[in-house]
């Protein structure tokens, strides 16, 4: 009996999928034709896909865009033999013409440089905060000193008046720092509020005027009349964003005080201003305002909406903010107070680091919020996109013009808001410690 | 530096609140500019062109005032203001003078404590519909659907209308006049109704403008003017004779290309005061000799202005009608230069 047994010694080598459940027709076959039901819906959803972007292709790509009025952007589009219907093409002149002024609104086009310059700054001053391991730590200098050089670069005016706000934070915490040793921590901090107050209110002035007189390095004043477009939207949006986090931060932490007085300021604040709708509060700043000061008295608008937006944003923050708190264990505040770690070291080191990252989606839909709501200013009179876009069209050439304008703003809104919403992705990855 | 302005502002607020203010026209030669409020866009009367730069019917106005005043048509700082900020803007002092095509009414003249220094366009509210529904009067409109404007007079104005003629009719409510064209287009509506040099306006951006008709019936007076705070005469005198130079020069034939030669002296004594060539009248203003020649020569005159923002050659395309001179049947009619 031979004993000849067939034992194969190698392994046979792989062998390619076939051709019905690999590469692109694999994964069609998978995800899109995997059964009779699944096969009809994907044929349905491309029929819509294909009636949706047949009529919004030809539309996005029409001739137009050189046009000078309506009117010619019709001819152009019968010239091209593209129905000249309301459907029948974009009339992208507008935007050619516009889109300066949508960006800067009515900024003297010869100082562009300055808000150009100040966003680009504001990227570099951003970088220490958002991407800390990817930029050197010193960067951090810059950041802190860029809410001075920021509203220098819009507005101007001489040099010395951002210094001398600085300087009025240096003053607060020399004098701080001397009499907290000295005398108590409390009696320190009101007392280094109070002398910087009375620097801001009093002597700055005449030290600004004072300086400006033996050197006058400055910029060319710009009235904030002159802001506009999207340039007046990102402006009120990073000034509201920029303050709404520490102030949110401070208010969620008093609303958990223990200290009953400013628990319930903080608690009034944030249930008054959530309470009312930020349309109310423009109307208050546009109008109200107006008529409680003096006749005569030019209280920028500008400063007026940015501290009404910033409050508005500031209430739900602190929300967002006390929603993380809250998600916190017990035993992270016990563990804290075991360590021996005081009140504020306790918050900066082991509380708010936690709540903060719990936070991240809520805080930036916040933001978010936050900037697309900029567009209601423009019903008091202020001119930023949306409010650009109905003076375009009350020029007689374009006027009848809706949807080029409101898509170009869409797209510019989309841009900076998902910009926002990846970055918070990203920022939950890096932070995610979690115990998944 | 802002904040302390801001901060200085409020305390001295208190101190000087109740105090009169000062006349309106030293503020202006003070700050070396007019503030002047117009509307956030509405075509032929305010709009800015590609560079900034403020063009139409009303902005005619302030610069002929800055004109006046100045001694600079571009002396002008434009504060957009909306139907909601326009009269608190102007009571608090914010601007000077707001020609933003405001309605001259009695309760705004009276009760809001203003001050309309003339008509500078006579409108009135009137109806749009499209030639293929076939009507020719706005009483054959009996249960029609009608595209309008909320919170204005025109949505009085309507409901007025339809009650005494004793017809039904359904409101579509809209916001803005780029919402009402779009709705009307597609066919929400079968009418659409505002004032008529809107509509004109509305209907000259159409695709086939001939497609649609103007009904006849005009069912509203909407006198529209500039104004200014009520108590400061003097400015007011100013800002009125302004106005009236524009109207009466159109009278008198004096226009932007022959000023220079008229300002030299002519036989027509009213002229003559007019341009300041004989009397005193731009002292008794408290301006100098030539304010309204200034006033005439930034934009021309009245003819001039509205032939270049809302004529018959313009997209909106409005005929005088109304607007003509009292001697051409219309209505306007600038008192005498004297």
């Amino acid at each position: 009996m031979s004993d000849v047994s067939f034992v194969r010694t190698e392994m046979l080598p792989e062998k390619a999928p076939p051709p019905t459940s690999a590469g692109a027709i694999g994964w069609a076959r998978e995800n899109l034709f995997s059964g009779w039901f699944n096969t009809l819906l994907t044929l349905a959803s491309l029929v819509v896909v294909y009636y949706v972007l047949s009529a919004i292709v030809p539309w996005i790509l029409s001739p137009t865009f050189s046009g000078t009025s309506l009117g010619q952007c019709r001819e152009m589009l019968a010239a091209a033999g593209q129905e000249s219907g309301h459907g029948g093409g974009a009339c992208w002149g507008v935007i050619r013409e516009r889109w300066i002024q949508l960006m800067f609104g009515f900024y003297p086009s010869e100082l562009y440089w300055r808000p150009i310059a100040a966003f680009v700054l504001l990227a570099v001053a951003l970088a220490p905060i958002l991407f800390s391991d990817k930029v050197p730590a010193k960067l951090i200098w810059f950041s802190a000193a860029y809410p001075f050089i920021f509203p220098w670069l819009l507005w101007g005016g001489a040099v010395w008046g951002p210094i001398s706000a600085a300087a009025g934070f240096v003053i607060a915490f020399v004098v701080y720092r001397i009499v907290s040793q000295s005398m108590s921590d409390l009696i320190g901090l009101v007392g280094g509020i109070l002398v910087a107050l009375i620097w801001w209110l009093v002597l700055s002035g005449i030290a600004v005027s004072a300086l400006d007189s033996i050197l006058p390095i400055g910029l060319e004043p710009v009235e904030s009349r002159k802001f506009g477009g999207f340039m007046l939207s990102i402006t009120i949006g990073i000034v509201a964003i920029a303050c709404s986090l520490p102030l949110g931060i401070v208010m969620a932490l008093g609303r958990q005080s223990d200290l009953m007085i400013v628990k319930y300021l903080c608690v009034g604040f944030i249930e008054f201003i959530r309470g009312v709708p930020l349309i109310t509060l423009l109307f208050v700043a546009s109008t109200l305002l107006n008529i409680f000061m003096p006749p005569g008295t030019n209280f920028d608008i500008i400063l007026r909406v940015l501290i009404m937006v910033t409050l508005f944003a500031t209430a739900y923050m602190a929300e967002v903010i006390r929603g993380g708190l809250a998600a916190l264990p017990k035993g992270q505040y016990e563990g804290a107070d075991s360590l021996g770690l005081d009140y504020w070291q306790a918050q900066r080191l082991i509380i708010m680091p936690q709540a903060l990252k719990i936070s991240i989606p809520g805080i930036v839909s916040t933001f978010i919020g936050v900037f697309k709501d900029t567009t209601l200013v423009s019903i008091i009179g202020l001119l930023d996109p949306l409010g650009l876009s109905n003076a375009i069209r009350a020029d007689a050439n374009w006027n009848g013009i809706v949807w080029e304008l409101y898509g170009f703003i869409a797209l510019l809104f989309f841009v900076f808001c998902f910009g926002m919403s990846r970055y918070s992705m990203y920022l939950e990855r890096k932070l995610q410690t979690g115990h998944r | 530096m802002k904040k302390s302005v801001f901060l200085g502002a409020l305390t001295v607020a208190g101190l000087t609140a109740g105090a009169a203010v000062a006349g309106t026209m030293d503020d202006v030669k003070a700050r070396g500019k007019l503030n002047c409020g117009v509307t956030t866009g509405l075509v032929g009367f305010a709009a800015p062109d590609a560079n900034g730069e403020w063009k139409g019917f009303d902005v005619s106005v302030c610069r002929a005032v800055a004109a006046a005043v100045l001694g600079d048509q571009n002396a002008v700082e434009f504060v957009p203001t909306t139907g909601k900020t326009r009269f608190t803007a102007l009571a608090s002092g914010e601007i000077d003078l707001l020609a933003r095509n405001t309605t001259w009414t009695f309760s705004r003249d009276v009760d809001l404590k203003f001050e309309f220094v003339g008509v500078n366009y006579y409108d009135g509210q009137g109806f749009m519909v499209p030639k293929g529904l076939g009507v020719s009067s706005a009483k054959e409109l009996d249960g029609a659907t009608v595209c309008i404007q909320t919170g204005t007079t025109t949505e009085l104005n309507l409901a007025d209308f339809f009650r005494s003629n004793n017809i039904s009719y359904e409101p579509v409510p809209i916001e803005t006049n780029a919402e009402a064209q779009q709705q009307y287009l597609a066919g929400a509506c079968d009418v659409y109704t505002t004032d008529a040099s809107g509509l004109a306006a509305t209907r000259a951006t159409f695709e086939a403008p001939g497609d649609h008709v103007l009904l006849p019936e005009i069912i509203s007076k909407e006198p529209l003017g500039p104004l200014v705070r009520h108590g400061d005469n003097e400015w007011g005198d100013v800002v009125r004779w302004s106005l009236n130079a524009l109207i009466a020069a159109e009278e008198y034939g004096i226009t932007s290309a022959n000023i220079e030669e008229l300002a030299k002296g002519t036989n027509n004594p009213e002229i003559n005061r007019m341009l300041g060539t004989e009397g005193t009248l731009g002292e008794m203003l408290g301006l100098d000799a030539e304010w309204a020649k200034r006033a005439i020569a930034a934009n021309g005159n009245y003819a001039e202005i509205f032939a270049k923002n809302i004529g018959e050659d313009t997209p909106v395309g409005l005929a005088r009608g109304l607007n003509a001179q009292w001697t051409n049947g219309g209505l306007l009619y600038a008192p005498p230069f004297r």
